[in-house]
């Protein structure tokens, strides 16, 4: 696949079946005080190709959670959500509660932030990857379901899974924890998976090697991958191959997308390498390292993604002047 | 060099678990201490024992001269002003029912800093941590958290103290501000003269500030010296792993 063909913000030049998720102008507002909305995510676009890794890199407050949840049917309660997102022919946006039930958990997985949260503390790990399996009539049987649950277990590496399926979640790791709740998103061979800063709970180390093990599932299951994260290094791992790619958000904006090594080594948009030149390193003088300039942290009036390069993007700033409306269209 | 704290030998046990089992460590007037491990490591216990925010089983720590354990409740008070935390989360560190000024104050009581002088030595901490004037009336949900993580620093350094412990001061900070943080400390390391206990679990951060290192694993000072030395030519096993999962992330 060349890479001109990947280029555009909304993948508006790829015929729309190789696209997993195709979000178009998708803006997020929610109820402020009286009628006023407050906008969070402002008129993005975001094309997710089968086996490809595309990274949301951004600061808190910065949309990437509400846009991923938004594009998967998972908007927060209250949000008004506009744009549309395209997934396997359906408009993820239009559905109902009844037929979103049948895409989420088994076309789309989610690794959660935190396991903790999103596993049942009362009930054994082994149990709820079962349910998971019978719920989507991914098991003829609970006899298959349990040998299907121990090859998902022993696909996430986990070395003794008859022992761990035996387990109540507080009683294995954190890093554990994780790799089961990998299991469960994984298990329906679901087309998308979306990680929200799923090594951000985990020790550096066992962080480490849970994002590699997304990054190892994703050749074995031919899924797209959405990666939401804050961390720079991170980003940088997860987007391995040549083809994947990062998109960063500021102010409910996509300001820079691209290859990974194209927006990781030769950022263009201002915010993009303040943020790389922050990086704490032993190389800068202590009490000297490079500060986001708040005037670059705090501007709103980005303008559409233009191409740079063949598949590089970058948002530029717009002058007063000119009509900010039109967002990445 | 004059050692303003230092530890002996110390252990601290939950029941039968033993979060540290024999740390030693000295730091100098003005040096920076990075203190790494993962979590369970016993690196905030120990953060809470050189304060003596909580008791230890064996061994003991020296602020200065003076035995911290040792001290009555009445010097201990005194002497504590002598060493100061800074706070993961700032937002929940600082008061939220009082207004930035009225944290400060708080704290100059706290010092036996006579009160005339409160109002100048309010904005001139705010400054010393690049913080306008104007931020005294402000409560803390109104901060950001770079703000909040100011103001509590400008807290801490009310008093010229001679220590301050950072525990996992700029984690829960966005990379963006986190370089501003990190430089305030720096700046004011140059002009205070104050030596930091700056305990991380994020290689990058502690490779950028501390002179010396000591990394902790499971209780147990697996290897300690100067930063450059241990992070370029680690000993242990254990900080190599370290080491490693920070090089695939830093493999940009």
């Amino acid at each position: 696949m060349t890479s001109t063909e990947t280029l555009t913000p909304n993948g508006a030049q790829l015929p729309p079946e190789v696209l997993v998720l195709d979000a178009t102008s998708v803006s997020v507002a929610f109820r402020g005080k009286g009628a006023k909305f407050n906008t969070v995510v402002d008129s993005v676009g975001l094309g997710l190709e089968q086996s490809q890794v595309t990274v949301l890199l951004g600061e808190s407050g910065s949309g990437k959670t509400v846009f991923a949840r938004s594009i998967t049917g998972m908007a927060p309660r209250g949000a008004r959500v506009t744009g549309s997102a395209s997934f396997g022919g359906l408009n993820l946006l239009d559905l109902s509660a009844r037929e979103l039930r049948k895409v989420q958990g088994d076309r789309i997985g989610m690794v959660p932030q935190d396991p903790n949260a999103s596993l049942d503390p009362m009930r054994r790990v082994g149990g709820q990857i079962i349910e998971t399996l019978m719920q989507h009539g991914k098991a003829a049987n609970k006899t298959a379901a349990r040998a299907r649950m121990l090859e998902l277990l022993e696909l996430v590496h986990i070395r003794e899974p008859e022992r761990v399926a035996h387990c109540y979640p507080h009683e294995v790791s954190g890093g554990m924890r994780q790799r089961i709740a990998i299991a469960i998103a994984i298990c329906c061979d679901p087309e998308l998976v979306v990680a929200d800063e799923p090594s951000s709970a985990l020790d550096a180390s066992v962080g480490v090697r849970v994002v590699q093990l997304l990054d190892s599932l994703r050749d074995r299951l031919n899924t797209a991958i959405l990666f939401i994260t804050h961390d720079i290094g991170i980003a940088a791992l997860i987007a391995s191959k040549p083809n994947d790619r990062v998109a960063v958000m500021l102010g409910g904006r996509i300001v820079e997308l691209g290859f990974a090594h194209q927006v990781l080594r030769n950022p263009r948009h201002p915010y993009t390498r303040a943020l790389l030149a922050a990086e704490p390193s032993a190389d800068v003088a202590r009490g000297s390292l490079a500060v986001v300039p708040d005037e670059v942290r705090t501007e709103r009036n980005w303008g559409p993604l233009l191409e740079v390069e063949p598949g590089h993007a970058v948002a530029s700033l717009i002058e007063d002047t000119i009509d900010t409306k039109g967002g990445v269209a | 060099m004059t050692t303003v704290l230092s530890a002996e030998n110390v252990v601290k046990r939950y029941g039968s678990f033993t979060a540290l089992d024999g740390v030693s460590f000295a730091l100098e007037k003005g040096q920076t201490l990075g203190v790494v491990g993962e979590s369970g490591s016993g690196k905030s216990t120990l953060g809470r024992i050189v304060m003596r925010l909580m008791t230890l089983d064996e061994g003991t720590v020296f602020l200065g001269e003076d035995d911290l354990f040792a001290l009555s409740r009445a010097d201990l008070r005194v002497a504590r002003r002598r060493i100061q935390l800074v706070p993961q989360d700032p937002r929940h560190a600082l008061n939220p029912a009082m207004t930035v000024k009225d944290n400060l104050f708080f704290q100059l009581r706290a010092q036996g800093i006579a009160r005339s002088t409160w109002n100048a030595k309010a904005e001139e901490l705010l400054g010393q941590v690049s913080l306008p004037a104007d931020y005294l009336h402000a409560y803390p949900h109104e901060l950001s958290g770079g703000q909040a993580q100011r103001v509590a620093i400008a807290r801490a350094i009310a008093n010229k103290p001679e220590v301050l412990v950072c525990d996992e001061a700029v984690s829960a900070l966005d990379k963006s501000v986190q370089a501003q943080v990190l430089n305030t400390f720096a700046e004011l390391q140059s002009s205070l003269g104050v030596a930091m206990f700056f305990i991380s679990h994020d290689l990058a951060v502690v490779e950028h500030i501390s002179d010396d290192v000591l990394v902790l694993n499971r209780g147990t000072a697996v290897e300690s010296g100067k930063t450059r030395d241990v992070l370029s030519n680690p000993q242990d096993p254990y900080t190599r792993e370290l080491l490693e999962a920070r090089h695939s992330v830093s493999a940009v």
